[in-house]
């Protein structure tokens, strides 16, 4: 079923919620070290897909590996797993009652056990790395969209994942703070980081992303390169999508 | 010299600042009923020092004082406890630990709290010391004799009624807790335990470090409130004749007839113990909130 090289690989995964057929059957292999842009209309089940790769949504129907290992339901196992993939959310939800230095080192203590010394020191390389440690010890609060992304994706880095997957990172930014968090996942994407990322941003889609997935109604419709899919969509339903968002 | 400000009515007034935090610019917004209060403080501290007979019925009942505080004070620490576990036990996915969380506060809710006063001190407790004796002779049966000696020998008296009353207010408010605790807790973004799980916490360990430090912080005004509530209600543990301010009162009426004197000094009382706490309480929010 998988071999080393595929670090994600999703099979046939369903997921109900109540009546909502979210996922349809979706099936994906990954390779490490690839960037991967998933695009498709609003309820096409991109985020559900995301989320269920980590299972922080669990799946009604399917299988999911990490790094060759099947997910269960066992919680302990999926902590360990879920301590390997970062997740970075729309909406930031970074931690409002600590500090960014806190919020970049808490899960470094509390999970890996690294001590408060070393966990500062990667939390400290990590909020340079995405260009704010003069912020450390500010609160949520005190930061903008952009700045709390950042942090947030410094946090996810602390904890030296194998995967990074990107929850619409961008859409609830002020167009001005778009840019610095695509040019922190730009570096990341040049630095072979393995990225599933879900996004509307074509720049960044053409600049990093070395396959394409689009979704439509649970399903994946096509999973080739950017070039491929921006050059001759196959179906129909792409097409349509394409000339939708590529318009402006 | 204050700095003078025209006021709607057109007179210049000064600009109070009290604590420095909010600048009281109207005269409507002026909180007279602060004066008013300090006022009939005045007023009662006058009375009690000049005249012999409000003397007297202070002198008796603030020997009361310390039964109400640590009555009050030792009640409300053990019912937080009680609450936050109930509470964490009606969100709890274990069916079992989420009925009887359940089952504790709706009993609690619909029984007057006077009744379950009388009931958790007369009728709950024997039952407990019945229990326990009973469990100790089939120890002694058993020919553990040691474990048989040490619950036999409790007995009504081991229980005296200031430690019922404790239990029973402490029980009674656990169940109004729990329920702030879980409203707290359930006002929490979802986001919050996604992030927290997303990086490896469980969910102890998110509940622990990213959930409860913020419920708290959002529901410590109403938490504030139910101390208060706790001083007024343990006026109620009189009718078990434990000795706090509201039984002295009682018994000094009952034998003087002075029962002006008595009542007026005990009103008093529980009120400058209930807006002294409110405010410390206000100072207490507003510090806390000036670091978010």
């Amino acid at each position: 079923m998988t071999n080393a090289q595929h670090i994600i690989v999703v099979e046939d995964l369903h997921k109900h919620f109540d009546q909502v057929q979210a996922l349809n059957g979706v099936s994906m292999k990954i390779e490490r070290g690839k960037v991967v842009v998933i695009i498709g209309p609003s309820g096409s089940g991109k985020s559900t897909l995301l989320r269920c790769v980590n299972h922080l949504e669990v799946p009604t129907q399917g299988n999911v590996w990490i790094d060759g290992e099947l997910l269960t339901t066992d919680q302990k196992h999926l902590n360990k797993v879920r301590a390997e993939i970062g997740l970075v959310f729309q909406l930031f939800n970074l931690f409002p009652h600590l500090t960014a230095m806190e919020n970049v080192t808490l899960a470094q203590k509390v999970v890996r056990k690294r001590s408060k010394a070393e966990a500062a020191e990667i939390a400290m390389k990590q909020l340079e790395r995405v260009g704010i440690p003069e912020k450390a010890d500010a609160y949520p609060s005190q930061l903008s969209g952009g700045q709390q992304q950042r942090v947030a994706i410094a946090r996810a880095l602390s904890m030296d994942p194998k995967i990074m997957l990107f929850d619409e990172p961008t859409s609830a930014l002020d167009p001005e703070m778009i840019k610095e968090v695509l040019d922190v996942m730009l570096d990341l994407a040049k630095e072979g980081m393995t990225m599933l990322v879900v996004s509307h941003e074509m720049g960044f889609t053409r600049a990093a992303a070395d396959e394409i997935v689009f979704m439509d109604e649970g399903l994946i419709v096509e999973h080739t390169t950017p070039h491929d899919l921006f050059a001759n969509p196959k179906e129909e339903r792409t097409k349509l999508f394409l000339s939708q968002i590529l318009q402006h | 010299m204050p700095e003078q400000q025209a006021d709607p009515l057109g007179q210049p007034h000064p600009v109070i600042k009290i604590d420095g935090q909010r600048e009281i610019r109207n005269w409507r917004e002026f909180p007279w009923w602060f004066v008013a209060l300090l006022f009939i403080a005045a007023l009662a501290a006058y009375t009690i020092y000049t005249q012999e007979s409000y003397r007297e019925a202070f002198n008796w009942i603030k020997a009361g004082l310390q039964v109400t505080a640590s009555i009050s004070l030792i009640s409300y620490i053990i019912a937080l406890f009680l609450g936050l576990i109930t509470g964490l036990g009606r969100l709890s996915s274990n069916v079992f630990l989420n009925n009887l969380a359940r089952l504790y506060v709706e009993l609690i809710r619909g029984v007057p709290m006077m009744v379950l006063i009388f009931f958790i001190a007369l009728v709950g407790v024997p039952a407990v010391v019945d229990g326990l004796n009973n469990l100790g002779y089939w120890f002694e049966q058993q020919g553990i004799a040691f474990l048989g000696v040490a619950l036999t020998s409790f007995n009504n008296k081991s229980f005296p009624m200031t430690v019922r009353a404790v239990i029973a207010l402490s029980v009674t408010y656990g169940a109004f807790i729990s329920e702030i605790f879980r409203a707290g807790i359930q006002s929490i973004d979802r986001g919050q335990v996604e992030a927290a799980r997303s990086l490896g916490m469980s969910s102890g360990q998110a509940m622990f470090h990213i959930i409860l430090p913020q419920a708290i912080r959002n529901v410590l005004p109403a938490l504030g409130n139910d101390f208060v509530a706790m001083v007024k209600d343990s006026s109620l543990v009189s009718v078990l004749a434990v000795r706090d301010i509201t039984q002295i009162s009682r018994l000094y009426a009952g034998s003087t007839f002075r029962f002006r004197e008595a009542y007026m000094t005990l009103t008093v009382m529980y009120l400058t113990l209930t807006v002294a706490l409110s405010l410390l309480l206000q100072a207490f929010e507003r510090r806390l909130r000036r670091n978010d």
